[in-house]
Formats: structure tokens, C-alpha cells, sequence
């Protein structure tokens, strides 16, 4: 079989095509009504901006705020959950989240030897991350990787941890299906994961010279004899100075970064080293943007290492880097638009913390979630929920589990049928379309309105559908939304008024109105007016959990509900 | 010959179009629009309308027992109406209509009302909930089914739904339920099979592209714009607001929630929808207390409910006349359960047992079927009505002689077997073979299991677009009884063999799922065990 072929079963949509021309046939009939709503808004918000910023918020801290905090830094927000951080104050809510303490999770094992394939080296149940390369099993790896990415997210602790990996993930992709090495993507991975809440400058060098970027963006073949651009202009682009000034970074800064760049290589071991031969030891000189700056260069093992710190010295030395990753922060927990307000009142105070910081991420994360800005009411439900946090956050709240350890077999293929479902709402997880990530997180001017179009919306409501009422099997287990646990979780599931207004708050990103309430109490209570019923059917059941008729009559009524209520459109947001 | 083993012949030689693809939604969800699905359909199939009465409707003031009339006054003193009040029916001096139900005997006297008496099933289950799903899923009184009767009628007659829909042979929805919650009536075997317009003023709204005011925020602006695409994606949408304009002159309607309803339904109908079943709710029936007025019994909310049903139902008939449709539609009303013999001292009663059910329609026999009931002596709140027909009889008699399913097949659907009553006219025509076998291809199959009934060997060819894909066998209850097929695939078609020479007989499903798409189909376990 050849090596196009091993791939042929990865993730499909890993290169944006097919859907790709949809999408575009999709926003030539769109745009035009979805652009003259995006004026009107924005010129509505020029209009009466909110003036919030970074003050500590000290508004009420109810159950309503902490559910906006943990949407966004979560995976969908569950009742446990609300019930745990409704306990805290604000800033102890936010510190939780932000808390740095991080204890590897055990890594991914073979959960692939089976009918298809066996691989020669690692046994059934034996992680593989030191493996040797072997092309006939890489792709297993791979999607064995990305299933245990996928359950990372699923059983995420009570941190922004999770989110801060998908959040680096999209800001400094490489992309499995070109990598295509599950040990080099795993250790990938785990950079971003161990560095998620640390120093971005430590984070950038650390990508910076990682096998599978280097690999990704041609590092590894980056040298004095022929110097490559390709990572030397995406780090001025997209991951530290962007190119949101209007004068940024000159073509001659790319080539003298290439030429500083050299050298840096995968070994053998899969580890990266540097090769004073492949070095260009010229001087390296920079342009006014960055201040004339010259690199001087130099020999010896060490010289690649020295010159890469004063570059990237160099890089966070200018204003604009703790600007732009603000921005694309910004951009992930709060708000698409940033207007002229937002940058003066937010962006640019949370940049000096950034500085002054020396690029620790947690202050900046910290100034942010507790800021009166991140509360503000204009900000509130205004977020379209990205596939993955559709999905997993739908997982989480409803209680859609895998066996894990007791059926490795099942949980890969259930991982693989989740993950083959984000593909099809076009976000699949370690294959953006490209290096500069999602567009959703950068399209101007519509941002994460590109998640939604009329081929990916009916996807959404669908899965979420299938979950309640089919499930996603394996050979011997089935992933299902567990609609009771989820009610019951609830605290008084027992009361329909009290209970649906739970159910909106915690599954809908804005309220609904009263005739919606009432259609949906209306399906809860099969017409009937009096709530007594409901209150009478739910008791028989918790006195009868396991009779199959009495728990028939509530689930029946549960799985319509429930499914009506993601139907709704302010389901998809948050 | 057995239709079944007919149909098996014509869908081997059916080619599938490629032009589905993978993209079944996206490629069918403009189709829609193009003038092939706004062509007027000039087929008769049968249309059944059913009305649901929420919260048990107390049939002895409904269809009241004259004969019964001292003893009802004994047990019942709170409510019973005046014997004066109670509207005599032609031909029979024993039974009468409630005052407010003057529409229903003007049917009766049509010959366009049947009236079955005494409906119900063992063991009845006075728990609203319960006593509603067991109506719906037409299951025994101890036995739990996750379908309901009429999806899964609308599962054997378009087995490939909804993969590939709508298409040409179906471009509309199977069924639509119009200001009811979703009723779990029309989920089919693994999917729900209606369209549910969940008010009637969200029809008007369809039809006018009004759309509800999102806050103006930059929440409601994203709001707005899920909106829209939502509209866009509806996919039976614009053919229901197509239908719907092309009706532009109706009989009057008085003015009650359920008239409305009853009109939008006449409305599609006449528009040329090819919907097989609407399912609409009045509710209120859950008389407890004051179900009539303590000083005049003739008035009151359960006179009021009646007067709205029958009105509604008499409008709706002559309507129907009117369009042109009178032939092709028939309709039922059923409630969950009747009421108790014995009154409240609060002018109400409480749930009981049997009751009777109405049938309606040009196509129905009109009549009384069954006897009145037999009241006590002195009745207390102990005694109830026994059942004297079984309502999956009702069904199973609307299956056979409305939709034309052959005898054999009834209790396939039904999963029960069960007698049959004369409802119907006798020369009802049935929709051609010809309609038939198109339903049963339309769309897209991805798995055909043969032979069908089998004895021992299952033969299944499944088609996946690729990735993730499963087959499996169901038992009845709904539970994976079987895996033969699992795995990742490459796109294609696929054959695997399942032996089931150990299964009791009975009825099966199987079922593929790929991804999001998922195809159940139904088989039938005979003989051998």
C-alpha cells in the first residue's frame, strides 16, 4: 500500500476543498445582508461604544455571571459546575480557572491494533510516544492522538487550561495530516498543553525550533546554502506582530530571519538539534520597525541558540507583539469586533500587563476575565460557538462519556466518529485549513459568523439530535446524551418553571422569551396545563429509577424537550 | 403476491443518484426551490388527520348513553347534563351528543361521523404521561416502545427517510404536527418523522418572512444572523409558504385555536402538499373541578371544549368539500383516556378508562360502532368503563382500509395483532401500486436486508459515503441485539450476512449509520423457532 493510501482514512476536510468552494458559494449570497448587519451594528456600537475596561468588575456576581465566565472558559458550562464556582467569589472563580497547576495527563496508547493494522513495535495498550517511525501505522497514531486530544477536552478539569491549548493551537498550528508523525505531533501538543498558562516569549521559542514545526514550516531544511522563509515570516506575521499596523515588518526583515534561523535541525531521535554547518554566520540587520536592529552573528554549537534569543528579544521588544496576541485573545473569550473604544479602553492596558509581565499569560487572562469589560452586558452571548465547543461542551453537560481503559477499541472509534463529525461542521481538531489557523478567529469582518452558513447549521442541530435520540455506537458500547443524569442535576428538576429556566440558562446564550418558555413547558408537560403532572411523574421516577416504563414516561418527554430547546438559535451562542 | 416481495424486485434494479453524494442535506436542501417541487400534485393519497384532546375527555358527557341516563344521574350528579339538553342522533334513541357538539351531529346526519365506542386497552394506565405515550406508541399497557404507531407507518411506506428527502416522489414532509408539542406519534423507528410548526401564528410568520425581534445588541446581531441561515436551511420551508399561497379562497372558520389549525391544514392540503398525516391538539380536557357550570350544566369549560372541537370539525369538513378534497381526507380524535363515572364535588371528575372516539369525513362510514356502556347501579368512584375495542383496532383499520396496507403487514407496523372494525366506506380507492413502489425508493436507500421475511440468513447491502459506519441488528424494544458490519470504510456498497436462524420470530430493524446519516429498515423473523 502506498504512503498516499496509510493516509487516505485520516480526518477527511483536512485541506479546506470541497468545503471550502461552499463556503464561498455560500457567502457570495450571504454577504451582502450579513455585511449591511455588520455595519449597522458596529455603527450602532461607534455610536454608544461601552465604555467598560479593565476596572475590576463589581457588579452582582450571580449565577448568570458565572455561567458567562464559564462558558467561555470552558467547554459548555454544566450544573455541577455552576454550582462549584457560585460558591467562590468572582476573583477566586477566576483564579481557579487560571490555577497553573498541571499534572500530565497520562499520554495516548496503542487503542489501534486491531482488524486493520498491528503495529510491529507497541503493544495493544502501551503508549507510543517514543515509538520509531513506521509509515504504515503513523496515521493510526495520528488519529489515536487526536482522539486522546478530543478526551482531554471532554474530561477537561475545572481550569481554561483546555481552552488555552485550542486557543495556541489555532494561534501557532502545525497540521497533523502534514506532520503525519504521531510522536512528533504528541510532543507538539504537549508543549502547547505544558505552556499553556505560562510565558508566551518561552512558548514562541520553544515552538519555535519543535520537530513538528520545524518540520511544519520547513525549519529543517532552512539553511545557509538555501535559506527558507517559510517560519521566518509566519512568526513576524502570525504568531507574535501580525500585520494589523499599517507599517509592519519589511520583506528584508522576513530574509534576515530566515538567515538567523538556519541551522536548526530533527535528529534522528526525533529530537531537534543545531548544526553550526547549516548556520548562515553572517551578521543579521533589521529594519526601523524594529529599530535598525543588528544580530550579530556567530559561530559554534551555541551561536543558533544566542542569535534565536536576541531575536526573539527583538520581537517582544516591540509594542505591537503584546498588542496583537491581546487581540486574538480578545477575540477568543469575549468579542469578535474590536472598535476604536475597545483597543484604548482594553487592548492596550492589558498589553502594558502583558509587558509588564514579561509575557506571563495568567495576569493578562486574570485582568481580563475579572474586568468589567469581560462582564459587560453588551458582551454577553455574543460569541457563535466554534464546532469543538459545540460539541464538547454538548459531551460535557449531557453527559456523553466513552469507556475509556475498559474498551480502548471503542473509545478510538467513538473519538474518530466525534472527530469526523467536527470535520464536517469544518473544524477538525489539529487541521485548520492552514497555518494562520481558523478563519472564524481572523476574517475580518465576520469572524465566527463563518461557522454558521446553511450547510454546517442543520450539521449542528443534527449531532446534537443523533446524540439524544440514536447515539454513536461502538462494537460493544454506545455514547448517548443522558438526559436524565443531566436533569437530574439539575436543582429542582422536579418543578417545570423552575427547572426549564435552569435548563435556557445553562444550554442557551441568551434568554428566550416568554412564549418560547411557554412552548417548551408546553412539550415538557405533553399539553397538559397543570406542572403537578410533570412534578408526579418525575417523583415516580426517582422512586423507580430503573423501571423501564416509569423511566420511559420522563425520558420520552426529556429527549424531545431537550432536543427542541438546541434547536433554538440561541443555542448556538455563547 | 405480497407487496413486500414485489417491492424487493423493483428497488434491486434502482440505481442511486450519484449526485447525492455525501452531501445529501446540501444537495437536496436548495432542490426545493426549483419548480419541480411547487408542481401541484394531482395524486390522491389519503390524508389522516388526527386531533389530540389533552387531558382525557370525559366521553359520557361527550357520546352520552341515554339508555344509561338514571343511573348516570345517580353517579354523577355534579355534571350530568339536562336528558332534554342531550342532542338525539338519527336512527338511534339510545345514544346522544353533549348540546355543544350541534357540528358533530350535522356530520352524523351526513353520514360523515363515526362514532366507536368504549375505546381502550387492558390494564389501562391512568397517568397522563404514561397513558398518552402508550396512545401514541400504540404499546401494551407494560411495555415500553420508543416509536410511535404513525411514524412507524411512515417508516414502511418511505423506508429511505429521510435520507435523500424531499425528492420527487416526496417533496414535502411526511407529516406535519401544527401547534402541538412534538408528539412522540410520528417518531419513527429511529427518527422523527414530522414537520412541526410549533404555533399557528409561526405559520403566518413563515408566510409573511416576518422574523421574531432579536435585542439589539451584538448578541441579537449574531442572533439575527443564526436566524437567518436557519430560514434559509429550513428545508421544507418554502414549499409549505408555496403550498400554502396558492390557496387563495377558504369556507369560514369560527374563531378558536383549533379552527385556525384545522384551516392551515385544508389550506395545505389544498396547496397540493403530499403530506400524509397532521396531527393537531386542543387541550384542556384535564377536568378535575368545574368542568360545567354548577348552575347550568350545558355551559362551562368542557361545553366550551366540545363546542370548539365540533365547530372546528364541521368548518373543516365543509372546507374540505369546498376545495375539492373531501375525498382524500379522513380524521380521528383521541384522548388519552376517558373520564370517571362518579363526579367531584367540585363539578369535575376524575381520569378514567375507556372512551369513545370520533371518526370523520367523507370517506367514513357514518354510524355508531359498539354498544353504550353499561353504568352501575350505583356506581362509585371504584367503578370504570370497560374497553370493548381495542384502539390499535382503530389503527390497525386506518392502516389497511385508509393507507392500503395489506392485512399482513399491519401488525408489522403495529407490532400487535388486533381485530379490524368497519370505519371506512367500502369503495375507498387506494393509492396505485405504482405511488407505492415510487415511496417505498424514494430517496436514498443505504441498506437493503433480504429476504424479507426471512427464516434464517439475513443478506444486508449497505452503501456508506465513508468514515465511521455500522450495522446493526434492533430488536423490536429498540435494543442492538447484533453488530454484523463495523468499522471505517471507504465509500461504497457493501454486502454482509447476518444469521438470525436462533432469533425468536418476530419483528427486527436494521440499521446503518455513517457519521450523521443513519437508515433503519424493517424485517420480519418468521417460522423456525
Amino acid at each position: 500500500m502506498s504512503h498516499k493510501d496509510r493516509r487516505s482514512f485520516l480526518m477527511p476536510h483536512r485541506r479546506p476543498k470541497q468545503d471550502q468552494i461552499r463556503l464561498t458559494g455560500q457567502l457570495a449570497i450571504e454577504q451582502p445582508a450579513m455585511l449591511q448587519r455588520v455595519a449597522a451594528l458596529e455603527a450602532a456600537r461607534a455610536a454608544a461604544p461601552p465604555n467598560s475596561g479593565l476596572t475590576p468588575y463589581s457588579g452582582p456576581w450571580t449565577r448568570t455571571e458565572t455561567i458567562h465566565l464559564l462558558r467561555r472558559c470552558l467547554f459548555g458550562a454544566t450544573a455541577a459546575d455552576v454550582h462549584y464556582f457560585s460558591a467562590l467569589t468572582l476573583d477566586q472563580a477566576v483564579d481557579q480557572l487560571l490555577d497553573t497547576t498541571y499534572t500530565p495527563p497520562a499520554p495516548p496508547v496503542n487503542d489501534y491494533n486491531g482488524a486493520d493494522v498491528t503495529d510491529p513495535d507497541i503493544a495493544f495498550g502501551d503508549t507510543w510516544i517514543d515509538a520509531f517511525y513506521n509509515i504504515d501505522v503513523e496515521g493510526y497514531r495520528i488519529e489515536s492522538l487526536r482522539g486522546w486530544w478530543l478526551r482531554r477536552m471532554m474530561t477537561s478539569e475545572r481550569n481554561i487550561r483546555e481552552k488555552m491549548v485550542l486557543f495556541w493551537h489555532n494561534h501557532i498550528p502545525v497540521l497533523f495530516a502534514e506532520v503525519f508523525s504521531g510522536v512528533l505531533l504528541y510532543r507538539y501538543q504537549n508543549t502547547l498543553r505544558e505552556n499553556a498558562l505560562g510565558n508566551f516569549k518561552d512558548l514562541t521559542r520553544a515552538i519555535t525550533i519543535d520537530p513538528a514545526m520545524l518540520f511544519f514550516l520547513n525549519g529543517n531544511a532552512n539553511s545557509v546554502f538555501a535559506p527558507d522563509e517559510n517560519y521566518a515570516r509566519e512568526i513576524q506575521e502570525l504568531f507574535v506582530i501580525g500585520k494589523d499596523l499599517p507599517q509592519h515588518y519589511t520583506e528584508d526583515d522576513v530574509k534576515a530571519a530566515a538567515r538567523l534561523l538556519t541551522g536548526w535541525r530533527i535528529g534522528t531521535d526525533f529530537n531537534t538539534y543545531f548544526d553550526p554547518n547549516q548556520h548562515d554566520k553572517q551578521d543579521k540587520q533589521f529594519s526601523s520597525f524594529y529599530g535598525n536592529r543588528l544580530i550579530k552573528g556567530k559561530a559554534g554549537v551555541a551561536g543558533g541558540a544566542t542569535e534565536l534569543d536576541e531575536f526573539l528579544d527583538m520581537l517582544f521588544d516591540h509594542p505591537e507583539a503584546a498588542r496583537f496576541v491581546c487581540r486574538k485573545l480578545y477575540r477568543f473569550f469575549v468579542y469578535h469586533n474590536i472598535d476604536a473604544q475597545t483597543e484604548q479602553n482594553v487592548i492596550e492596558p492589558l498589553a502594558q500587563i502583558f509587558r509588564d509581565n514579561n509575557y506571563d499569560i495568567v495576569p493578562v487572562l486574570s485582568a481580563l476575565l475579572k474586568s468589567e469589560h469581560f462582564f459587560d452586558q453588551l458582551n454577553r452571548g455574543a460569541v457563535i460557538k466554534s464546532p469543538i465547543d459545540q460539541v464538547v461542551g454538548f459531551y460535557r453537560q449531557m453527559g456523553v462519556t466513552f469507556p475509556g481503559a475498559a474498551d480502548l477499541t471503542d473509545t478510538l472509534y467513538l473519538s474518530y466518529v466525534t472527530n469526523f463529525v467536527l470535520a464536517e461542521m469544518l473544524q477538525t481538531p489539529g487541521d485548520p485549513p492552514n497555518v494562520a489557523g481558523w478563519q472564524a478567529y481572523y476574517q475580518q469582518p465576520v469572524y465566527d459568523k463563518l461557522w454558521i452558513n446553511s450547510s454546517t447549521l442543520p450539521r449542528r442541530g443534527q449531532i446534537n439530535e443523533f446524540l439524544v435520540f440514536v447515539g454513536l455506537y461502538g462494537a460493544n458500547n454506545v455514547a448517548k446524551a443522558d438526559v436524565l443524569a443531566f436533569t437530574e442535576s439539575l436543582n429542582n428538576p422536579g418543578d417545570p418553571d423552575l427547572m426549564l429556566a435552569e435548563v435556557h440558562e445553562l444550554l442557551l446564550g441568551l434568554p428566550v422569551a416568554s412564549s418560547v418558555v411557554n412552548y417548551h413547558k408546553a412539550v415538557l408537560l405533553s399539553n397538559l396545563p397543570s406542572a403537578y403532572y410533570w412534578t408526579l411523574a418525575w417523583e415516580a421516577y426517582l422512586a423507580n429509577p430503573t423501571d423501564p416504563i416509569i423511566r420511559g414516561e420522563v425520558e420520552n418527554r426529556l429527549k424531545i424537550l431537550y432536543h427542541v430547546i438546541i434547536q433554538t438559535e440561541e443555542y448556538q451562542l455563547a | 403476491m405480497k407487496r413486500r416481495n414485489f417491492l424487493k424486485n423493483i428497488t434491486a434494479g434502482v440505481a442511486v443518484p450519484s449526485l447525492i453524494g455525501g452531501f445529501g442535506v446540501k444537495a437536496y436542501a436548495n432542490s426545493p426551490f426549483s419548480p419541480l417541487f411547487n408542481a401541484l400534485t394531482t395524486d390522491t393519497d389519503h390524508v389522516l388527520v388526527m386531533i389530540q384532546l389533552s387531558g382525557g375527555n370525559d366521553g359520557l358527557n361527550t357520546v352520552v348513553p341515554i339508555d344509561q341516563y338514571a343511573k348516570l344521574a345517580i353517579g354523577r350528579p355534579e355534571v350530568i347534563l339536562p336528558e332534554a339538553s342531550i342532542l338525539p342522533l338519527t336512527g338511534t334513541n339510545k345514544v346522544g351528543l353533549h348540546p355543544a357538539l350541534g357540528g358533530l351531529r350535522e356530520l352524523y346526519d351526513e353520514g360523515q361521523l363515526r362514532i366507536v365506542q368504549n375505546v381502550g386497552y387492558p390494564n389501562p394506565n391512568l397517568s397522563h404521561f404514561r397513558a398518552t405515550d402508550i396512545w401514541m406508541s400504540g404499546s401494551d399497557s407494560d411495555e415500553y416502545l420508543p416509536s410511535g404507531w404513525a411514524g412507524r407507518y411512515l417508516s414502511y411506506e418511505y423506508p429511505n427517510f429521510p435520507n435523500g428527502y424531499p425528492n420527487n416522489d416526496m417533496p414535502h414532509p411526511l407529516a406535519i404536527e401544527i401547534g402541538s408539542a412534538m408528539s412522540m406519534s410520528l417518531m419513527g423507528t429511529q427518527t422523527g418523522m414530522g414537520f412541526v410548526i410549533s404555533n399557528p401564528d409561526e405559520f403566518y410568520n413563515l408566510l409573511a418572512g416576518v422574523q421574531s425581534q432579536a435585542p439589539n445588541t451584538p448578541a441579537g446581531e449574531q442572533l439575527a444572523y443564526v436566524r437567518q441561515i436557519a430560514q434559509q436551511s429550513r428545508t421544507y420551508a418554502q414549499t409549505i409558504v408555496n403550498a400554502s399561497g396558492t390557496v387563495t379562497q377558504q369556507q369560514t372558520y369560527p374563531e378558536t385555536e383549533l379552527a385556525a389549525k384545522l384551516k392551515i391544514v385544508a389550506r395545505l392540503i389544498a396547496g397540493g402538499l403530499k403530506t400524509r398525516m397532521y396531527v393537531v391538539n386542543i387541550d384542556g380536557f384535564d377536568t378535575h373541578d368545574s368542568q360545567v357550570d354548577p348552575d347550568n350544566h350545558t355551559i362551562g369549560e368542557h361545553a366550551n371544549l366540545l363546542q370548539e372541537l365540533g365547530d372546528a370539525i364541521r368548518a373543516f369538513t365543509k372546507d374540505l368539500k369546498f376545495l375539492g378534497i373531501d375525498d382524500r381526507v379522513s380524521g380521528m380524535t383521541f384522548s388519552e383516556f376517558g373520564r370517571r363515572i362518579v363526579s367531584n364535588f367540585s363539578g369535575g371528575t376524575d381520569h378514567g378508562e375507556a372512551a369513545p372516539m370520533f371518526l370523520f369525513g367523507k370517506p367514513i362510514a357514518g354510524g355508531i360502532t359498539g354498544k353504550n356502556p353499561l353504568i352501575p347501579s350505583n356506581p362509585t368512584e371504584y367503578d370504570n368503563l370497560d374497553m370493548e375495542f381495542d384502539f390499535r383496532s382503530v389503527y390497525g383499520t386506518i392502516l389497511r382500509d385508509w393507507f392500503c396496507v395489506p392485512e399482513t403487514d399491519v401488525p408489522d407496523i403495529l407490532l400487535h395483532d388486533h381485530a379490524y372494525l368497519d370505519l371506512y366506506q367500502s369503495n375507498i380507492s387506494c393509492i396505485s401500486t405504482a405511488t407505492h413502489q415510487a415511496n417505498q425508493s424514494a430517496g436514498r436507500s443505504l441498506l437493503d436486508c433480504s429476504p424479507n421475511p426471512f427464516t434464517t440468513n439475513l443478506q444486508i447491502v449497505y452503501r456508506t459515503d465513508g468514515g465511521p459506519t455500522t450495522v446493526q441488528i434492533l430488536d423490536a424494544s429498540g435494543k442492538v441485539i447484533a453488530t454484523p458490519a463495523h468499522g471505517i470504510m471507504g465509500r461504497g456498497e457493501y454486502m454482509v450476512s447476518f444469521s438470525g436462524s436462533s432469533l425468536p420470530a418476530g419483528t427486527y430493524f436494521c440499521r446503518v449509520l455513517n457519521g450523521m446519516q443513519h437508515q433503519t429498515k424493517t424485517v420480519v423473523k418468521v417460522g423456525n423457532n
